[in-house]
């Protein structure tokens, strides 16, 4: 039942958040700013993430296809697809939710134990409007461009990874990649992209939002955040999956 | 004017206000004074809107607040300015951006017209020359007057303060006090301070109201708590004087 309950006030909270901004202009500067923290923050990891990504996608399909009857740049195809249709979108967003959930839940929750929140209230400010639509915004935007990012380096890393361990070369990778590109396929990592992004940011403002006590029930949030947010993702990958492919 | 009409509130089936009737009127400190867990935080959260009384009414200058649409609800929020118990700044802010921040909010001044504003406030608090400053970098004591500063940085009519000299030591707590009562009597603001520190009720209690288990047992000036006939009251002065 308690699920239920969560879901009912998460509803809440987004059915509360939507209204006409006090003063676009300091909502627009908290939206570019949060652009800059949640996308230019995060982008090392998923450099990271993306370029290693790849490389070990492209051995591990190099070391399942031994058959001489399977050509090099079917390893490429395979990396690249699903580069673009999994590892890009859902394994970089779970470690997204991780990095930006829990800060995001743990900005929110202090600024809720340090009566920040009730400090906007009394002001006349929609509180869960000012704290979270900026975040959610900017992850809208910023998650779609992380995950193309990733999509790339992904490959990069794949062609890398191939030429390093002369199980092919980068025009057999890229033939392979070229041969198997779907448009549809592109645009279904970025639905997935966009999906995550509001999960990621909603529930963790959320979370953050009802943190009722101190250091130690911000820290909970934050977990919470975390953990509701990649399986979240994890049930949405699969019901997108269902749905559109 | 604030007027409080027989203001009850309750969690579940545990009533913390029983019927608080009183006025708090403009160009005076008003106290509210009462042992911890009497119901004076309560009070003041329903004051401010951040609690629903289960009854009873709260009128700002003849205006139900608990009556009023969003729209008025939100006109008459910012007339009110609140300094809390833990300052409430936005740490992420500098002194500075604290301050102008209601004025970015809610004005359509210049950036210029607002840093002459937040100047002003600063002076109002004797707190020249650190608006750089983030709210880390301050005393306990700036903190408060930082907040000060926010609160007043519009043009309100009601200032609320949550417990102003907790933490701080007792000159930095007359600092404060002496800074509520001038600001007050400049500004005729309605000004309700939530205290148990007896040396502010003695300094600037121009009206002082006693709550006790949710009940208001007494209300009167500086000058007559001392001598009031109330055992409570009598019980609660005493022993602030031992503590």
């Amino acid at each position: 039942m308690q699920i239920f309950n969560h879901f009912g006030t998460y509803l809440m909270f987004l059915k509360r958040m939507i209204s006409r901004p006090e003063k676009l202009s300091v909502y627009w500067e908290r939206t570019m700013l949060e652009m800059k923290n949640i996308g230019v923050g995060s982008l090392a990891i998923v450099v990271i993430i993306a370029i290693f990504q790849g490389a070990v996608t492209t051995l591990q399909i190099a070391y399942q296809l031994v058959s001489p009857l399977v050509a090099n740049p079917v390893i490429g195809s395979i990396v690249s697809d699903s580069s673009m249709l999994e590892l890009a979108p859902t394994i970089t967003c779970l470690v997204l939710a991780g990095k930006v959930g829990s800060h995001i839940a743990s900005e929110i929750g202090t600024m809720k134990v340090s009566e920040q929140i009730d400090a906007l209230e009394i002001m006349g400010i929609n509180s869960r409007a000012f704290v979270a639509s900026p975040k959610i915004i900017a992850g809208i935007v910023m998650f779609p461009c992380l995950i193309i990012i990733s999509i790339f380096l992904s490959n990069v890393g794949g062609i890398f990874a191939g030429y390093a361990s002369g199980i092919l070369t980068p025009d057999e990778f890229i033939q392979g990649a070229r041969e198997s590109f779907l448009p549809f396929n592109l645009a279904f990592s970025l639905i997935k992209a966009f999906v995550y992004a509001f999960i990621i940011t909603s529930v963790s403002s959320y979370h953050g939002y009802k943190t009722e006590g101190g250091a130690l029930e911000v820290g909970s949030s934050s977990t919470k955040a975390v953990v509701y947010s990649a399986v979240l993702i994890l049930f949405s990958d699969y019901l997108l999956t269902q749905l559109l492919l | 004017m604030i007027e409080l009409l027989d203001l009850h509130k309750s969690f579940d089936d545990v009533a913390v206000l029983k019927g608080i009737t009183t006025q708090f009127k403009p160009g005076r400190t008003n106290l509210i004074i009462g042992a911890s867990g009497g119901g004076k935080s309560v009070l003041m959260k329903c004051m401010v809107g951040l609690l629903t009384p289960t009854q009873g009414q709260i009128i700002y200058d003849g205006r139900d607040f608990h009556k009023l649409g969003n729209k008025e609800t939100r006109d008459v929020r910012r007339e009110i300015g609140m300094l809390f118990q833990g300052n409430a700044l936005f740490d992420s802010y500098t002194v500075e951006e604290n301050i102008e921040f209601p004025l970015k909010m809610f004005t359509d001044m210049t950036p210029a017209e607002r840093r002459d504003r937040v100047d002003f406030c600063l002076e109002q608090v004797h707190l020249e020359g650190i608006n750089a400053k983030f709210p880390a970098e301050i005393s306990g004591g700036m903190k408060k007057r930082v907040g000060i500063a926010r609160a007043i940085s519009l043009d309100i009519k009601y200032l609320f303060c949550d417990e102003p000299n907790s933490g701080l030591d007792p000159v930095t707590s007359r600092v404060i006090d002496e800074l509520l009562q001038d600001i007050t009597e400049e500004f005729q603001m309605t000004t309700v301070i939530n205290t148990h520190d007896m040396k502010t009720v003695f300094d600037i209690g121009d009206h002082i109201i006693f709550i006790n288990n949710g009940n208001k047992w007494w209300e009167g000036k500086k000058s007559e708590v001392r001598n009031a006939d109330n055992p409570e009251l009598k019980s609660f002065i005493n022993a602030s004087y031992f503590e």
